[in-house]
């Protein structure tokens, strides 16, 4: 017998206004799999990665979060879900109010009524984690760079222990080096702990670390799904024209007419 | 034909943003009544409102009482009514001038800020993060908000009202020549507690308004910079004249013959 998904999505579609962004996406992840949907600008990844999380309501399909239908439930309304989620946003999403730690330990304190010494402590080991000193706790996110960012991120992520993952192009505008930092520490804070993640990029790099499998987003649909390994020779000219970062192609040729 | 698609269009935005503002508004309130509640924001926002705002509020009553008292004097002495002066600068300034203006103040420099900060939020994806991390941002964001402004604005009236009847006192006795002790006693003699309890009720649904403009045009800011630019705009620019009708309208059930 199969294990039950984590995640099911079944013929989710949503548009604004005349505008259809998904059309029909079939997906199911498994536990402890990472699952990378890859795709070009403004092929609706991020519409995907914010229906499951509730931010958006789908218009039509299913969307199942360890067998449960969460497909018209608000995000503000459901917080047991929600507890199960961890979220990296693109750009970070530090509240620049409170200092890094707090950040970190925000979920702990505002979600889980945890006290705000015990939740510090717990901020400060998952800082650890990221590579980040106990110093860097006390700083305000503006004073960070990209790359520090971005791991204060993944640790206010995984602070909470949660079961699924969310990242929204972990390595957008950092360098090489630093990008590769970020695909290994979600490597060890993510795969290795057993924890489902759902990823959306077009850094075929991290797509190719961070990912067991790997989707392709064109047109509302996902055109392609497989093993990561597979993803150089899929058979597909529109994943092989992405994956190769071709001008020529049949994704090109649509942008033209 | 196209005036009159233009006509429905219009009609329909106006409906659609009436109905956004009255959900906005409604879901607020019911927050406001359901626990949890958190204090702590309660009070950093009831600082922001009502200690911050004191040098700027009164500022503008020590000058409105002051030129009040002229302004009477110059008119009143034509007809020989110069003793009423001390009786229409504290009606003016309890009734009308205090919580108008301390409204108006404020709300050019809270409401401002509060758009721009909750603005910044949406726009960079922080109000999401609150939702992942299981916080309602209704309950984190605007709760505090409009109870802060719903109780700080009659406390910032109430020392704008004793402040302006200071400034009509100074010019009236060392400008003008009054009898110290006469003025004061014409102050007293003549006011009503309803003078004063009309411009408290006024005050905090002035500040009500304020934060709720304040906040409806920040949570619901698009778009980067340019967006949170409109979202302040808009929410001074529609408290103030809210806080201008409402005035009337108060004034009318308090005051209607």
């Amino acid at each position: 017998m199969s294990t039950p998904p984590k995640i099911h999505l079944e013929n989710v579609c949503k548009s604004f206004g005349t505008k259809d962004v998904l059309t029909g996406i079939d997906l199911d992840i498994a536990p402890a799999e990472s699952v990378v949907v890859i795709g070009g600008s403004g092929t609706g990844k991020s519409v995907l990665l914010k229906c499951v999380l509730g931010l958006l309501t789908a218009d039509l399909g299913t969307i199942e979060v360890d067998g449960t239908d969460v497909t018209h439930v608000a995000a503000n309304d459901r917080d047991e879900t929600n507890k199960k989620f961890g979220m990296l946003f693109q750009g970070g999403a530090l509240f620049d109010s409170i200092p890094v730690w707090e950040n970190v330990a925000f979920g702990l304190i505002q979600g889980s009524s945890m006290s705000r010494a015990e939740a510090k402590e717990r901020s400060i080991e998952t800082l650890a984690k990221v590579g980040l000193s106990e110093d860097v706790g006390a700083l305000s996110p503006a004073e960070l760079s990209g790359g520090m960012q971005k791991r204060v991120g993944l640790a206010r992520a995984i602070a909470g222990s949660p079961e699924i993952v969310f990242f929204d192009e972990p390595t957008t505008g950092l360098d090489p080096i630093m990008a590769d930092v970020i695909n290994d520490l979600i490597v060890t804070c993510v795969k290795d702990q057993g924890i489902t993640a759902l990823s959306i990029t077009h850094d075929m790099a991290s797509a190719r670390k961070i990912g067991d499998r790997i989707a392709m987003l064109y047109h509302g649909k996902l055109i392609w799904i497989g093993a990561a390994e597979d993803v150089d020779h899929s058979g597909n000219d529109y994943v092989n024209q992405f994956v190769h970062g071709r001008a020529d192609g049949p994704i090109h040729m649509e942008l033209r007419r | 034909m196209n005036f009159l698609a233009l006509i429905g269009r219009v009609v329909l935005r106006f409906l659609e943003q009436l109905g956004r503002f009255t959900l906005f508004t409604l879901t607020s309130v019911s927050h406001c009544v359901r626990p949890p509640i958190f204090p702590r924001l309660i009070g950093r926002q009831m600082i922001d409102i009502g200690y911050y705002s004191l040098p700027v509020v009164g500022l503008t009553a020590i000058f409105s009482g002051m030129v009040l008292a002229l302004q009477s004097y110059t008119g009143f002495a034509r007809f020989n009514a110069e003793s009423a002066i001390a009786n229409v600068v504290v009606l003016s300034l309890t009734r009308e001038l205090g919580p108008v203006l301390a409204g108006l103040m404020v709300a050019g420099r809270i409401g401002a800020s509060m758009a721009a900060e909750i603005g910044t939020m949406r726009v960079t994806e922080q109000i999401d993060a609150l939702t992942t991390l299981s916080t309602n941002p209704y309950k984190y964001l605007i709760v505090p908000r409009l109870i802060a402004g719903l109780l700080m604005l009659p406390l910032l009236v109430l020392v704008a009202d004793i402040i302006g009847v200071f400034g009509g006192y100074i010019v009236g006795v060392y400008k003008l020549g009054f009898n110290p002790n006469v003025y004061l006693s014409n102050t007293i003699d003549f006011l009503e507690p309803i003078d004063v309890i009309s411009g408290l009720v006024k005050a905090a649904v002035f500040g009500f308004i304020i934060a709720l403009m304040g906040c409806y045009n920040g949570f619901n800011s698009k778009g980067g910079a340019q967006g949170v630019g409109s979202a302040t705009t808009n929410a001074v620019v529609s408290s103030s004249i809210l806080i201008l009708v409402f005035n009337y309208m108060i004034t009318e059930l308090f005051f209607s013959v």
